[in-house]
């Protein structure tokens, strides 16, 4: 992918880009993302992103920084994210029980 | 109530070391429903046992709160039958997990109860052991008073209004009670809340199997299919053996690859490489996939640290509340043209009149408005969007009894039927969706406990029972 690289990649977004971005809890007090990642190619330039940068996670899912764990699994071309759930599942303001949607904001990041 | 049983007394016989073990795991959940063929075929391929996990938090504080199962009965009765009927033709044992859903006492006679009428209906004889997981809060407020009470990431410290506060309250178990009872003869085991690992790694152990693969598999397998290529197959079954283990999908359509083996160890993971168990920790992370054939794959170098302390994870499902919800449907463009607009107006006249028509203060109860197929999912995260054809309204109200939330959401009621822009000059009239426009929703819970107690063996806090299950006449 990276020889094939066009102009109009520069804006691609991790949906884009990988073959799944998925979310689910692990646990009642533990949000996961889960990306995979079609070639090498794309693993390598996906964990050199913001994808993988804790601040830039931070920010989109409005928590803590510190709490935030990154994967990066070469050998699956995979990349794992896992955070404190930002609201305890099932309590009065979560709005996924199976934290299954929480992945559009990860997949909506500019990989380039 | 007794911590230690007859079973751990007397000392179960060990069971023969074995070279390997076969297990079958036919599905992620007790009740999913899985083709017969799935336990005669792994059966046919020499399956020492079969192993399925009835439960999980996944859907949910209200079961653990309630104490009733999410699946429906008929469906769990549909999918014992078909394990018991065949694994007692093979002289082989069952061993289902966190029954009821959540684990607790009633879930566990739930599911008793039920294997007693398929005894009746199919005419089966067999030793069944019930192993209760469910922990009284004195047991949990003496672990705390002893300071035999660990808070796991993110929680903070526990303190004793919130153990107080729990409807039930659950231990995770590990392999051993459940080797203990299978040691002791039993045919059925129906454990109350365990580990997803807990019945495949007890099968393995109990025979001498190294815990690295034995425990590495047992996360392999615990949802059935999910790690093939089909999640929606028809089960799988595990070969165990000191140096590893071999995942073969049991319907001709899917395929274990080491791909979709080695992906499931991200699966509703936390950590993808380091899982705690009560007897310590598994670690994945020098673990080697291989391709035995197009459909099966091999899996070697788990490993296994043994924790020094041995921990059970609690949980905890506390009162909440009551809820009663309304769904209103907004089609009018131009409310849509200006709906957070609309969906504010909405939010501060439900609270005024919550307050000028019932005299509730903001502490006696919470309202939600979510529009769905606006931001509802995602919230403040919403990235953003074009104006939606339609949402759906939800109000959600909860308060500390019944009553008073369905006379807020009733309060409501005339305001999600006619609420006009500001500037507005008609009244407009929305859709809702039933009549009554309130649905109660009963009893609400919250998860609540994200702790583990220290135990100095990790049977300690489980009761087991045995009965010698026979058909009714």
């Amino acid at each position: 992918m990276a020889e094939t690289v066009a102009p109009s990649s520069s804006s691609r977004t991790l949906a884009e880009v990988a073959d799944l971005v998925r979310a689910k809890n692990a646990g009642p007090f533990w949000l996961t993302l889960d990306v995979f990642l079609p070639t090498d190619e794309a693993f390598e330039r996906v964990a050199a992103s913001a994808v993988t940068d804790p601040a830039t996670i931070a920010a989109l899912y409005r928590t803590p920084a510190e709490g935030i764990r990154v994967f990066r699994m070469p050998a699956l071309k995979a990349i794992k994210i896992s955070l404190p759930r930002p609201v305890v599942q099932g309590s009065f303001a979560d709005r996924d029980m199976h934290s299954g949607q929480q992945h559009v904001p990860l997949a909506g990041i500019v990989v380039g | 109530m007794t911590d230690s049983l007859t079973a751990e007394a007397t000392g179960p016989a060990p069971s023969p070391k074995r070279d390997s073990i076969r297990i079958v795991f036919p599905i992620g959940m007790l009740g999913g429903g899985f083709p017969e063929e799935t336990v005669a075929r792994g059966i046919r391929l020499g399956a020492d046992a079969i192993a399925v996990d009835g439960g999980s938090t996944d859907s949910g504080p209200s079961y653990l709160g309630a104490g009733v199962a999410k699946t429906p009965r008929g469906a769990a009765k549909r999918d014992l039958r078909v394990m018991l009927v065949a694994a007692r033709a093979a002289g082989i044992p069952v061993v289902v997990t966190s029954a009821g859903t959540s684990g607790t006492d009633s879930g566990v006679d739930w599911l008793a109860g039920i294997a007693q009428e398929i005894a009746d209906e199919e005419s089966l004889t067999f030793r069944l052991a019930t192993i209760r997981s469910e922990l009284a809060q004195e047991q949990v407020l003496g672990a705390l008073a002893a300071g035999r009470i660990r808070a796991l990431e993110p929680a903070g410290p526990l303190d004793a209004a919130t153990v107080e506060r729990c409807s039930h309250i659950v231990g995770l178990m590990g392999h051993a009670p459940i080797a203990d009872a299978l040691d002791a003869g039993a045919d059925l085991v129906i454990a109350g809340r365990a580990s997803d690992t807990a019945s495949v790694a007890a099968l393995a152990l109990r025979h001498g199997i190294a815990p690295g693969p034995a425990w590495h598999a047992a996360k392999t397998v615990e949802c059935g299919s999910q790690c093939t290529t089909d999640p929606l197959g028809g089960g799988v079954m595990v070969e165990i053996d000191d140096d590893g283990f071999t995942v073969v999908p049991l319907d001709d359509t899917s395929a274990a690859t080491p791909m979709t083996v080695a992906a499931h160890m991200l699966y509703e993971n936390a950590d993808p490489y380091r899982m705690r168990e009560p007897a310590g920790i598994l670690d994945t992370s020098a673990a080697v996939y291989t391709a035995l054939d197009e459909r099966t794959t091999r899996v070697e170098g788990s490993r296994f640290e043994a924790a020094e302390q041995p921990t059970i994870k609690l949980e905890g499902s506390a009162f909440a509340g009551y809820e009663t919800m309304s769904l209103v449907g907004v089609r009018d463009p131009e409310i849509l043209a200006h709906l957070d607009a609309w969906l504010a107006r909405l939010d501060g006249e439900l609270r005024r009149r919550a307050h000028a028509f019932l005299g509730l203060e903001p502490a006696d109860y919470d309202l939600e408005v979510r529009a769905y197929g606006h931001n509802a999912v995602l919230g403040d995260l919403e990235p953003g969007g074009s104006v939606p054809r339609e949402v759906g309204v939800l109000l959600r109200v909860r308060a500390a009894d019944q009553a008073t939330a369905t006379a807020l959401a009733k309060t409501a009621n005339p305001v999600l039927l006619h609420l006009p822009l500001a500037g507005m000059t008609h009244l407009p009239s929305f859709a809702f969706a039933t009549s009554p426009a309130e649905f109660e929703r009963g009893a609400v819970y919250e998860f609540v406990l994200q702790h583990a107690i220290e135990v100095a063996d990790e049977r300690d806090l489980f009761r087991t029972e045995f009965q010698e299950v026979a058909p009714r006449g």
